[in-house]
């Protein structure tokens, strides 16, 4: 699955499957008439390219210990990842038309009801710790797979993040991959408003982390910097993924409120044919080759 | 009144950010400190009117907690606002020793308590919370029913002496108290007519009062005669009235959205078992089970905390009790 040099084409269609995820996690938190949006469309390339080109995490051995793990600690932006997990075939497309619905097992927030999620988040601050465990289990069992967690900016307030840090490092956990959707933004404002947070990296850093920084809604460069992993070994690593919370759709990006605001009819139709413009002009670079 | 004609009001959250607002104004000691939460705490006007008296925290609800009972030790009123769900999680141990072991009279607030964020799932809803204060000395436990009860719930907070946590959600409520009700904190509120003798005893708390009432007139239709309690404050428990309402009542229901475990309904039953009080009682809240998602409405619904539900427990405990 994993190759050395890829081709555009490759990262073409990493790109349509970002744009396919973009379409229906939307078109989820429409029909629910809730959902988060902007951190769902913030975080959807990384689970992108982590569920397709970096785990090895199927339906088929989902039942098994040995393959990677993926932890979705903020969990708030679970449309993004039950777009994935519908794609990977996890559960049929269909099944998405309950999210949020009375008697639905698809909740707001990840749980372990549905195939395909590991751990049930929601509450920020828990994602790491749970990973922190299973790659601890992983090193005791002799398993050379890999943990994966992404947490948001604002969630790095919590103190048990840097609890979970310190084990992390101190267990040597290099099988462990914390990831930052860093989008600068939480709920009432800009993260340096709120509660401010940098230096980010020289903090992980100081935590005995191996830090890397990646444009994380470019797919070529998160597909280039997950084929270094391990980054040190002896050191957990940890991305910090420079995110534009609400990416793709031109009136949400990069602004506080659609953290949870929900598209009005009007403002889906425009966000739709933003993205089908996009998938057009994919597609006619595909047709020049 | 019944539920066609009882007006609606705005969400007990409203007022709370509302009556704030006024208390504030007048009281630069008032501070609130928020984890993020100021805009599902309805408290963007109060910090652009008052940017010295909130105090953001980020999302971290222990901190909020801690840096609360030292703010409060200095003298200052604290109202601590956050979800309920991590609040009375979360931060339970600066809850148990920095607020209400050290006797820091902060203002816990948990705000979209119950299943106010039904369909986010069960990190989101907090069921357990009068379970875990009840079990914590020196915290008095409020639920307010309507807009009346929460504005008179804040009010008295402010100036209370003791640790204190009020609880409510974000839904509008019917208004079901007059204005001038009077409101003291350990006391419930009889909202139907005081009688030698009711068919029924609705005993409810916050949210569910609402559904309890409407029980209430329900049951009215078909003859019966109902002692519908707001139980606003779990402590100080109001055994006095609580014995009444059970004394001269055939039967007992108690509604609570909270687990059926460790809340109103185990408090009651407790409280008459050891008061010597032997009498058919039923506990409605949320089972003992993998809550179901949906809207707070449909979850109540759903577990029978409705009018419909509630009087149909009332027949066939009446029945049961009959035979
Ligand atoms: C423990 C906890 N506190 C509060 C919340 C409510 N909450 C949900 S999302 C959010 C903001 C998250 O901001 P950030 O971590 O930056 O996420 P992103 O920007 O990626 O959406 C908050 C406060 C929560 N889910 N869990
Ligand atoms: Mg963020």
């Amino acid at each position: 699955m994993i190759t050395t040099t890829h081709s555009t084409s490759y990262f073409r269609e990493l790109q349509a499957k970002s744009l396919l995820y973009r379409m229906t996690l939307l078109k989820l938190i429409h029909a629910a008439k809730a959902g988060h949006t902007g951190g769902s469309l913030s975080c959807v390339d990384l689970l992108n390219v982590l569920y397709n080109h970096v785990m090895d995490i199927t339906p088929e051995n989902f039942s098994q210990r040995n393959r990677d793990h993926y932890v979705h600690s903020k969990g708030h932006a679970v449309e993004a990842l039950y777009a994935v997990l519908a794609d990977k075939g996890f559960f049929p497309w269909s099944d998405l038309e309950t999210v949020g619905k009375y008697g639905s097992h698809f909740a707001g927030h990840p749980t372990r009801d549905i195939p395909g999620i590991e751990q049930n988040t929601g509450a920020l601050g828990h994602g790491l710790a749970l990973t922190v465990g299973m790659a601890l289990a992983a090193k005791k069992d002799g398993l050379d797979h890999r943990m994966f967690t992404i947490m948001g900016d604002g969630e790095l307030a919590e103190g048990s993040v840097w609890e979970a840090s310190i084990s992390a490092a101190h267990y040597k956990l290099d099988n462990l991959v914390a990831i930052i959707d860093r989008n600068t933004l939480q709920i009432s404002g800009r993260t340096e408003d709120v509660m401010a947070l940098e230096p980010l990296e020289d903090k992980f850093k100081a935590f005995g982390y191996a830090v890397r920084h990646v444009d994380g809604n470019d797919i070529a460069a998160l597909v280039d910097l997950f084929d270094q992993l391990p980054f040190e070994p002896g050191k957990p690593n940890l991305v910090l993924a420079h995110t534009t919370k609400g990416k793709g759709v031109s009136f949400i990006e990069d602004k506080a409120p659609w953290h949870h605001k929900v598209p009005s009819e009007t403002e889906y139709e425009i966000a739709l044919r933003e993205l089908g413009l996009a998938e057009k002009d994919l597609e006619a670079v595909d047709g020049l080759e | 009144m019944d539920s066609n004609s009882t007006p609606m009001g705005l969400a007990n959250l409203d007022i709370f950010a509302s009556t704030l607002m006024e208390l504030a104004a007048n009281d630069r000691d008032i501070l609130v400190t928020t984890s993020d939460s100021r805009g599902s705490g309805k408290l963007v006007p109060f910090a652009d009117k008052f940017p010295d008296q909130l105090v953001e925290i980020g999302i971290a609800e222990q901190n909020l907690v801690g840096i609360s009972a030292g703010l409060a030790s200095m003298g200052k009123k604290v109202f601590a606002v956050s979800p309920a769900c991590f609040l009375t999680a979360r931060a339970l141990e600066q809850i148990k020793n920095d607020v209400a072991y050290s006797d820091h009279p902060v203002k816990v607030i948990g705000i979209s308590a119950g299943v106010s964020y039904g369909s986010l799932g069960t990190t989101h809803h907090s069921l357990h919370d009068f379970a875990v204060l009840q079990a914590i000395n020196n915290i008095d436990i409020i639920a307010p029913a309507d807009n009346v009860e929460t504005a008179l719930a804040v009010r008295a907070a402010v100036h209370h002496p003791r640790p204190v946590y009020i609880r409510f959600g974000k839904k509008a409520m019917p208004i079901l108290h007059d204005p001038q009700v009077h409101f003291e904190i350990g006391k419930a509120i009889q909202m139907t007519p005081v009688q030698d003798e009711y068919d029924i005893a609705l005993l409810a708390i916050g949210e569910a009062v609402a559904p309890a009432y409407f029980a209430s007139q329900v049951l009215a239709e078909q003859g019966l005669t109902s002692c519908v309690l707001s139980v606003h404050s779990l402590r100080p428990f109001d055994e006095a009235a609580v014995e009444h309402a059970v004394t001269h009542s055939k039967a007992t229901i108690t509604v609570e959205e909270h687990s059926v475990n460790g809340g109103l309904g185990s408090r009651v039953a407790a409280f008459l078992m050891q008061a010597g009080i032997f009498h058919p009682i039923h506990i409605v809240g949320i089972p003992d089970e993998h809550t179901v998602i949906g809207s707070q409405g449909e979850i109540f619904n759903h577990y029978g905390i409705s009018a419909q539900g509630l009087a149909k427990t009332a027949l066939q405990l009446l029945h049961k009790e009959a035979v």
